[in-house]
């Protein structure tokens, strides 16, 4: 049973509307120049895979040899390329294309299109007239897969525009971790991937979600993300961008319904080139004794620009606690950082409601001392670099940190 | 006994403020000299230009280091050819573990099995996986500064008030560990030389100083016997060297 027409067309209805809607922020793309289609075929395992399109999946946390992951998803330009689950959590665990489960499930309903408005901008209405699968991952209650789910949205095409739609459930009482890989195999492709994103976290769930971008120059990206935690439930967000980008824009929200729910968005973005990187994180506390923190590490050289946003929003008349903090380190007298922390509480009489925020440029005094040690210059510079980058994130899976931890390795001493 | 390092003429101004007001001074291998003075008289602002700060101007004068020029040289290859610094209040370095500096710094010249001894005799096993100097007590800083020079193993090593900050107890501790640091602990190491800013001359009490020099208003006014020395400030004061200049 696939989900409801009614439901779909009045969706449909609402995308029309809005398709030439500009969003509140972040440059504005035209989308009718990346109008390409293309359909791959299916890949045996990921192996198989080109060995540029490795090399891009590798260095956006991909492990192709699936030897650490519960399942895995891929998809190349505007086709789902392979899909497997470990045969251990059969019936545990559910990956597979977001249209396929839309086809499967009519509950879905109540789960597509609900906390990302379908005509929030022209690119979810893109990603909604012209959709393009998008991975759906479903943990049943109190599983809790001991490996990473590993979903990578892979372009390998000029002039195309990924427009993917993922929904993730974790049940009640489960657990999982999700590694996001999205990245080009050509590095001077140029197109847009639009990624809507609407996650669920039940009661007692938690959701470990780290997504690293491995774009190129003259790529676009705009994601939509929208997560809601229930009582007692846990959501915690990763982002890592260390590559260059023409421009990405997103603000993804966390919705903390439930008592007790927590959220957590730990950023790293090194801006290279001309990199036009918008990027903040919204926790909304709704519930009694919710809690709320962003973190943000924000390295601007060449003349990228960068914009750190973060929104800390109380409604709950209980006792809630959220904290924003949000550093840069500015590189280049081209680069700009912009940290734009932002702190409201609306009626929450009860709200603890903190930031701090800094931009300064690679302290001299640091590096001295290092270099006093008998580290060079370049060493010292990279080795602050990279700690200041290297979040001691809590919560993170060891196997997720070592993967970012490659990924800042490998690229940290090529930008330096 | 041959000089390890020779200073002539060195003036020195910091943010276009004279401080160093042509030192004349030298050291031979296997020494220690003991520097007192009144604060601001520029015991700290020797030791950084030696060291190669680039904050600490050297608009005159040479530093000689095993018989070659080092006037022009940075902090990075000073430290390369021998030279060492522990710091009186070293900066936080985010990111980066005591671990991580110390298996950098010692380059295969120093096994972990070492380090590891080096860490638990100064009380650091626990502070190895902690970012640099971050949250450390004063004298916590001082002793992950004595790591990180028995990893790199200089020379010529400069200690900037190894006592401040220290309580009675790890004063002990840390002179142990210069002494460590010098291999005086053992057969005397013919090779190795200090430079100790103390105002208290506490560490005296723990390591043998060669030689004292007072310094007064950018320059050295006194040299004699460590502990007489000490003796006189503590009867007088540094008044009797302004008498004596």
């Amino acid at each position: 049973m696939s989900i409801n027409e009614t439901y779909l067309s009045d969706i449909k209805g609402r995308a029309e509307k809005a398709k030439g809607k500009k969003a509140a922020l972040g440059p504005d793309i035209d989308l009718l120049r990346y109008h390409r289609y293309f359909e791959k075929g299916k890949i045996e395992n990921l192996e198989s895979l080109s060995r540029q399109a490795i090399e891009a999946a590798t260095l956006s946390g991909i492990d192709v040899t699936e030897e650490v992951r519960s399942g895995t998803f891929l998809q190349v330009d505007h086709s789902v390329v392979y899909e497997s689950l470990n045969k251990a959590y059969k019936g545990k665990l559910e990956i597979m294309s977001t249209t396929d489960a839309c086809n499967r499930y009519d509950w879905l309903e109540d789960y597509y299109w609900r906390i990302v408005p379908v005509d929030q901008d022209k690119y979810t209405a893109q990603a909604e007239l012209n959709w393009t699968h998008g991975y759906f991952i479903r943990v049943f209650a109190h599983q809790k897969p001991e490996y990473p789910v590993q979903a990578c949205l892979l372009v390998e095409e000029n002039f195309v525009s990924q427009n993917v739609h993922n929904i993730i459930i974790v049940e009640e009482g489960a657990e999982l971790q999700v590694i996001t890989g999205c990245t080009l195999s050509k590095s001077d492709a140029e197109g847009i991937h639009i990624g809507v994103s609407e996650f669920y976290v039940k009661k007692g769930g938690k959701l470990f979600f780290t997504m690293i971008h491995n774009w190129a120059d003259n790529f676009h990206v705009r994601p939509r993300t929208a997560v809601i935690v229930e009582e007692d439930g846990m959501f915690v967000s990763n982002y890592v961008l260390l590559k260059s980008v023409k421009s990405v824009q997103t603000f993804p929200v966390a919705y903390l319904k439930g008592d007790r729910a927590s959220a957590k968005f730990n950023t790293v973005v090194y801006g290279l080139k001309d990199s036009n990187i918008d990027l903040g994180s919204r926790i909304v506390l709704e519930g009694e004794n919710t809690r709320g923190e962003s973190t943000a590490r924000t390295i601007a050289a060449d003349e990228s620009v960068i914009y750190s946003r973060g929104d800390l929003i109380a409604k709950t008349k209980g006792y809630c606690i959220a904290h924003l903090d949000c550093r840069g380190i500015l590189f280049s007298k081209a680069g700009k950082i912009y940290a734009i922390p932002q702190l409201i509480s609306d009626g929450a009489i009860k709200a603890e409601l903190s930031h701090e925020a800094s931009i300064g440029p690679i302290s001299e005094e640091q590096v001295e001392y290092l270099m006093s040690r008998g580290i060079s210059r370049e060493d010292a510079v990279s080795m602050i670099t990279s700690g200041f980058l290297n979040l001691d994130i809590p919560y993170l899976p060891q196997v997720i940190d070592r993967s970012i931890k490659e990924v800042i390795k490998a690229t940290a001493k090529e930008a330096l | 006994m041959q000089e390890m390092l020779r200073v002539e003429n060195l003036w020195v101004s910091v943010d276009g403020r004279q401080i160093l007001k042509g030192v004349n001074f030298s050291i031979n291998y296997g020494e220690v000299h003991v520097l007192f003075g009144p604060n601001g008289a520029g015991k700290t602002t020797f030791i950084m230009t030696i060291m190669g700060f680039p904050k600490y101007k050297v608009e005159q004068g040479k530093i000689y280091f095993k018989g070659e020029d080092i006037t022009d040289k940075d902090v990075y290859e000073r430290a390369q050819i021998g030279l060492g610094v522990s710091f009186q209040r070293p900066p936080t370095v985010r990111g980066v573990t005591l671990r991580r500096i110390i298996e950098i710094i010692s380059d295969d010249k120093v096994d972990k099995e070492r380090v590891h001894d080096f860490s638990e005799k100064l009380n650091l096993l626990g502070h190895l996986d902690r970012n640099l100097n971050d949250g450390f007590s004063g004298g916590e800083m001082k002793r992950s500064e004595l790591l990180q020079l028995m990893a790199q193993r200089p020379d010529l090593v400069l200690i900037d008030e190894p006592e401040s900050g220290v309580d009675m107890e790890n004063i002990a501790l840390v002179g142990e560990s210069i002494n460590t640091l010098l291999g005086k602990d053992k057969v005397k190491d013919p090779k190795r030389s200090a430079m100790i800013i103390t105002h208290t001359g506490y560490i005296l009490d723990f390591v043998n100083g060669d030689r004292g020099c007072i310094f007064l208003d950018g320059n050295i006014v006194c040299q004699g016997n460590p502990k007489d020395i000490l003796s006189e400030i503590k009867k007088s004061g540094y008044r009797r060297c302004v008498e004596c200049r």
